[in-house]
C-alpha cells in the first residue's frame, strides 16, 4: 500500500486568493503615500549624495543659454547702400559648454542679403547658421551683409522686430559626468569643522535633556488641580504652537543689546548687570571658578535656552498624559504605607515615566539635531552657534556652493544614522 | 509641645522668599504699566514676607481666618514701607501715589495668599518628614508655576506690546509698555493697518491659509487609506511599515532642501505654491498615517466586518463606518497638520521669491531688515501667531488626545 503523500497535509502555505486580493488592495491604498514619500524624501536623499560629489554652485542651476545682441552697423541712406547686421552671441555660462548651437533669424523683406558668414545659409530672407559647439564663456560676432532697397528707405524696418532664435543642447551640470571629492575635502578640511560638530553635539544634548527635564517639571506642576489650570496649560503649550519665526523674532528683540532691548534694560534696572550683554552676538565669556577659568559659550547657551523654551511643552504634554493614565490606587497604597511625596515620585512616578521619557529623549534628540530654523533665525549661525544643519545652509546658499552644502548634509545624515544605530542597539525595548 | 519646629521655621523662610519674589514681580509689573523707573525693594520685601509668615504660621491652620490673613497683610505693608524708607517700589510715595498704593496692596495680598497656600493645613505640631517635604514641594511648585508662567508669557507679552508702540518710544524707554488708549483705535493699531495696506499682509494671510488647508486636505486624502491599510489589512511588510513609517519623520528637512531646490529650480516649480503643496504633504503624511493607524486599530473590527457581510465594499466600509467613528482622530490630525503647514518656515523661505506668493512666515522674514520698524515686525508676528494659537486653544483637548493616543501605550 503506498504511503499517502504527507507534503500536502497540514495548513495551506502561502497566500490564498482572498489574502492575495487583500494584499493587492492594501498595496493600492498605500501606493500614493509611497510615491509621494519616494519622490520628496527618498529620491532627494539620494540626489543629495549625488550632488555632494559634483562641483555645483548656486549659479549653475540657471541653465546656460546663448545670449544675443542684434545690431545694424552702418548707414542705409540710398538704394544699394550696404551695411552689416551684427549678431553678437555669447554663452552665458562661464563654466559649461553648449553643444550644437543652431541659430535662425528672419531678415526683413526690404533688405537684400549680400553675403553671410561661412557657417550660415541664407534661403531668401531666412537665415540659418550652424554654429557648432560653444565653449564656456565663448563669444563671437556673426556678420550678415545687407543692402537697402527702396522699400526699406520708404519704411525703415527695425531689424530687431524678428528675434533671432537659438536651439541648442545645454549641458546640465546636475546630470553630467563630472565628479569630484573637493566638496568633502573642503568640508573636512575647514578650520571650523570640529567646532561646528562640537556645537551641534552640545546643542543637541543640552537642548534635549533641558527640554525633557523642564517638561517633567512642568508636568508635575500641571498635575495638581487649581483654578486656571486649563488656561495655564494652554499658555504653556503656546511656545510649541506659535510659528517659529514669530517667537524667534520676539526673542531677538527681547534680547537685543542695543537701545530698545527689553531684557537688557530690565537687568540694568534691577542692577544685575552694569552694561548691556549681547546675548546672541557674544561667543564666549570667561568665567573663573575655584581658580579655574574656562570659556562659557554665551550665544550657544541662549540658543539652547530658546530650544528648551520652545520644546518643553511637547515633553510636558506626553509626560502629563502618561501620568494621568497611572491608576491612583498605587499612590493611595503608598500613602497608607507612609511614603513621603518625594519617595512616591522617586519610586512610583519615575519608573512609570521611564518608558515615555526614553521615547521622548530619542525623538527629541534626533529632532534637535535636525533643527535648523531656530538657530538660523536667532543668530544666523554667528557667534559660535553654527551647528551642522546651519552649516548646510551656510555652504549651499550663503557661500553659494551647493556641492559643499550637500556634502555637509551627507555628514548630517551619517551622524544621524550613527545615532539611530546606537539607540536601537542599546534600547531594544523602546519602539518609537 | 514644641511650638516652633521645623515647619514654622520653613514657613518663615518661604514667607521671606515669597516676599522677595512678589516684590520683584509686582514692581516690574508696575514699571511696565506706568513706565516709571521703579526699583524692586527685594530686601524689604523679604523682611516683610518673613514677618507676615511669622504672624500667619504662628497660628494653627484652622485659625487662619480671613481676618488673620488681613492682619498678616497689614504687617507686610507696614514692614515693607518701613524697611524701604517709605519707598516700597523704589520711588517716593508722592509720585504715582494711587498706583503705588494699589500695587503695594496687591503685593501684600498676593504674598500673604502665597504663604497661606504654601503652609495650609500645616502648622505647629506637624513636624514629620512627610509634612516637611509637602511644605518644601509646595513652595517649589508655586515658585515653578510663577517662573514658568513668566518665562513663557514674557516673549508673547513683549511681542504684543511692541506691536502697539512706535519705534521712538521703544528705543527711548524699552521698559515702558504703557498703552495710550487716548490716541484712538486706528492710531493704536497703526502697525497692523499699515501691514495690510502697504506690506501685502492680506495676500500673505490668504496664501498661508490656502497652503495650510490644501496641505490638510491632501494629507488626509492620502493618509486615511494608507492608515487603514496598515491598521486593518494583512499584507507582507505590514509590521515593518507600521514601525518604520515614522522613520521618515526623522529625516532632516535641511538635507532635503538642497536637492529639492536644485530639482525644483530646473523644473520651474521652485517659485510656486504648487511646489510647497508637493513638499508639505510629503512631510506630514507619515505622521498623519502613524497617528491615524493607531486610532483605527482601536475601532472594533466587528463593526467593519458587519458592514462587509452586508455587502459593502472595502472603500464604502472606510467611508461609511470607519471614518465617522474616527472623526475625533481626523480632527486632531487635521489640526496638527494645519499647524505644521502654517508654521513651516524653511521651504517657504527657500522656495518663494515672489511677493504675491509669500506665506506669512516668508513675509515676516522679508520684514526682518533694519529699514522696517520693530512694531511692524512684531505686528507681523502677532498676525501669524493669533490664528494658529486660537485654533489650537479652541481644539486643544482634541489635539492632545489625538497626539498622545497613538504613542502612549498603557
Amino acid at each position: 500500500m503506498p504511503t499517502p503523500d504527507t507534503s500536502n497535509q497540514g495548513p495551506p502555505k502561502g497566500l490564498g486568493p482572498l489574502a492575495k486580493r487583500e494584499m493587492r488592495f492594501a498595496y493600492l491604498l498605500l501606493l500614493p503615500t509611497f510615491l509621494i514619500v519616494l519622490s520628496v524624501v527618498l529620491f532627494p536623499l539620494i540626489a543629495n549624495v549625488w550632488i555632494s560629489f559634483k562641483p555645483v554652485t548656486l549659479g549653475d542651476l540657471r541653465a546656460p543659454a546663448i545670449l544675443v545682441n542684434e545690431r545694424l552697423m552702418g548707414d542705409l541712406a540710398a538704394v544699394g547702400d550696404e551695411a552689416d547686421i551684427r549678431y553678437r552671441a555669447r554663452n552665458s555660462s562661464r563654466k559649461s559648454a553648449i553643444a550644437d548651437v543652431l541659430f535662425t533669424d528672419t531678415i526683413p523683406q526690404s533688405l537684400t542679403v549680400i553675403s553671410v558668414n561661412e557657417r550660415c545659409v541664407a534661403g531668401g530672407q531666412k537665415l540659418t547658421c550652424d554654429l557648432g559647439d560653444y565653449e564656456a564663456g565663448q563669444r563671437e560676432d556673426i556678420i550678415v551683409r545687407v543692402a537697402a532697397t527702396q522699400a526699406f528707405l520708404d519704411a525703415p524696418e527695425n531689424i530687431k522686430v524678428t528675434k533671432p532664435v537659438f536651439t541648442f543642447a545645454p549641458e546640465n551640470i546636475l546630470t553630467n559626468g563630472d565628479f569630484t571629492l573637493d566638496n568633502f575635502r573642503r568640508v573636512f578640511n575647514a578650520s571650523d569643522f570640529w567646532s561646528v560638530l562640537w556645537a551641534s553635539m552640545y546643542y543637541t544634548i543640552a537642548g534635549t535633556v533641558g527640554a525633557l527635564v523642564m517638561g517633567l517639571f512642568a508636568a508635575q506642576l500641571m498635575n495638581i488641580t487649581f483654578g486656571g489650570r486649563a488656561f495655564l496649560r494652554g499658555l504653556f503649550l503656546s511656545p510649541y504652537v506659535a510659528p517659529v519665526i514669530a517667537v524667534a523674532l520676539a526673542w531677538v528683540l527681547l534680547l537685543d543689546p542695543g537701545p530698545g532691548g527689553t531684557l537688557n534694560a530690565l537687568l540694568i534696572q534691577l542692577g544685575v548687570i552694569d552694561g548691556p550683554i549681547s546675548f546672541l552676538g557674544q561667543r564666549a565669556v570667561e568665567i573663573s571658578f575655584l581658580g579655574l577659568s574656562f570659556d562659557f559659550p554665551v550665544a550657544l547657551t541662549v540658543v539652547i535656552i530658546f530650544e528648551i523654551w520652545r520644546y518643553f511643552p511637547l515633553a510636558m504634554l506626553f509626560i502629563l498624559a502618561r501620568m494621568q493614565s497611572v491608576s491612583t490606587d498605587i499612590y493611595e497604597a503608598a500613602e497608607i504605607d507612609g511614603a513621603t511625596p518625594l519617595q512616591q515620585f522617586r519610586f512610583i512616578s519615575l519608573p512609570q515615566l521611564m518608558g515615555i521619557m526614553a521615547v521622548l529623549f530619542l525623538l527629541r534628540f534626533i529632532w534637535t539635531f535636525n533643527k535648523f530654523d531656530d538657530i538660523f533665525l536667532l543668530t544666523g549661525g554667528a557667534a559660535g552657534t553654527r551647528t551642522l544643519t546651519v552649516n548646510v545652509y551656510e555652504q549651499a546658499f550663503a557661500v553659494s556652493n551647493l556641492g559643499a552644502g550637500a556634502a555637509v548634509a551627507v555628514v548630517v545624515f551619517l551622524v544621524l544614522l550613527c545615532f539611530s544605530i546606537i539607540f536601537f542597539k542599546f534600547s531594544p525595548e523602546v519602539d518609537a | 509641645m514644641n511650638r516652633l519646629g521645623n515647619i514654622y521655621y520653613l514657613s518663615v523662610l518661604f514667607g521671606a522668599l515669597w516676599g522677595a519674589i512678589w516684590a520683584i514681580i509686582i514692581t516690574l509689573l508696575a514699571l511696565f504699566i506706568s513706565g516709571l523707573s521703579f526699583q524692586p525693594q527685594v530686601t524689604a520685601g523679604a523682611i516683610a514676607g518673613l514677618v507676615a509668615a511669622a504672624v500667619l504660621a504662628f497660628h494653627p491652620p484652622a485659625k487662619r481666618s480671613l481676618g488673620l490673613r488681613a492682619l498678616a497683610g497689614f504687617a507686610f505693608l507696614l514692614v515693607i514701607v518701613l524697611a524701604s524708607g517709605a519707598q516700597p517700589m523704589g520711588l517716593p510715595l508722592g509720585r504715582y501715589s494711587a498706583g503705588q498704593l494699589i500695587f503695594t496692596v496687591l503685593m501684600a495680598a498676593i504674598t500673604v495668599q502665597s504663604i497661606h497656600l504654601t503652609c495650609s493645613n500645616l502648622g505647629p505640631g506637624h513636624e514629620k518628614r512627610y509634612n516637611v517635604e509637602v511644605l518644601c514641594l509646595r513652595f517649589i511648585k508655586g515658585f515653578g508655576l510663577v517662573t514658568f508662567t513668566i518665562a513663557v508669557a514674557l516673549p508673547f507679552f513683549v511681542m504684543v506690546m511692541m506691536s502697539l508702540k512706535n519705534q521712538q518710544l521703544l528705543l527711548s524707554n524699552p521698559l515702558d509698555f504703557s498703552i495710550d488708549f487716548g490716541q484712538g483705535v486706528s492710531a493704536l493699531f497703526r502697525s497692523y493697518i499699515e501691514l495690510f495696506t502697504q506690506y501685502h499682509f492680506g495676500t500673505y494671510l490668504i496664501n498661508s491659509a490656502l497652503v495650510s488647508v490644501a496641505t490638510v486636505a491632501i494629507t488626509l486624502f492620502f493618509a486615511v487609506p494608507g492608515a487603514y491599510a496598515v491598521a486593518r489589512l494583512r499584507f507582507p511588510g505590514q509590521n515593518f511599515l507600521s514601525r518604520s513609517i515614522l522613520l521618515i519623520y526623522m529625516v532632516p528637512m535641511i538635507v532635503l532642501v538642497i536637492p529639492l531646490y536644485a530639482i525644483f529650480s530646473q523644473l520651474g516649480m521652485r517659485n510656486t505654491l504648487w511646489g510647497l503643496l508637493f513638499v508639505y504633504p510629503a512631510t506630514t503624511i507619515p505622521v498623519a498615517l502613524y497617528m491615524l493607524q493607531g486610532y483605527f486599530r482601536g475601532i472594533p473590527a466587528e463593526l467593519e466586518e458587519a458592514g462587509l457581510m452586508d455587502g459593502l465594499t472595502r472603500l464604502n466600509v472606510i467611508r461609511k463606518i470607519t471614518l465617522p467613528l474616527a472623526l475625533p482622530a481626523l480632527a486632531s490630525v487635521a489640526l496638527y497638520v494645519f499647524m505644521i503647514a502654517w508654521n513651516e518656515f524653511l521651504f517657504a523661505f527657500m522656495f518663494l521669491d515672489n511677493v504675491d506668493l509669500f506665506t506669512l512666515s516668508r513675509g515676516i522674514a522679508d520684514l526682518n531688515s533694519s529699514e522696517v520698524p520693530r512694531q511692524h515686525l512684531m505686528a507681523g508676528a502677532v498676525i501669524a501667531t493669533v490664528p494658529v494659537l486660537a485654533l489650537f486653544l479652541w481644539f486643544e483637548r482634541f489635539l492632545v488626545a489625538g497626539l498622545t493616543a497613538g504613542s502612549v501605550k498603557g
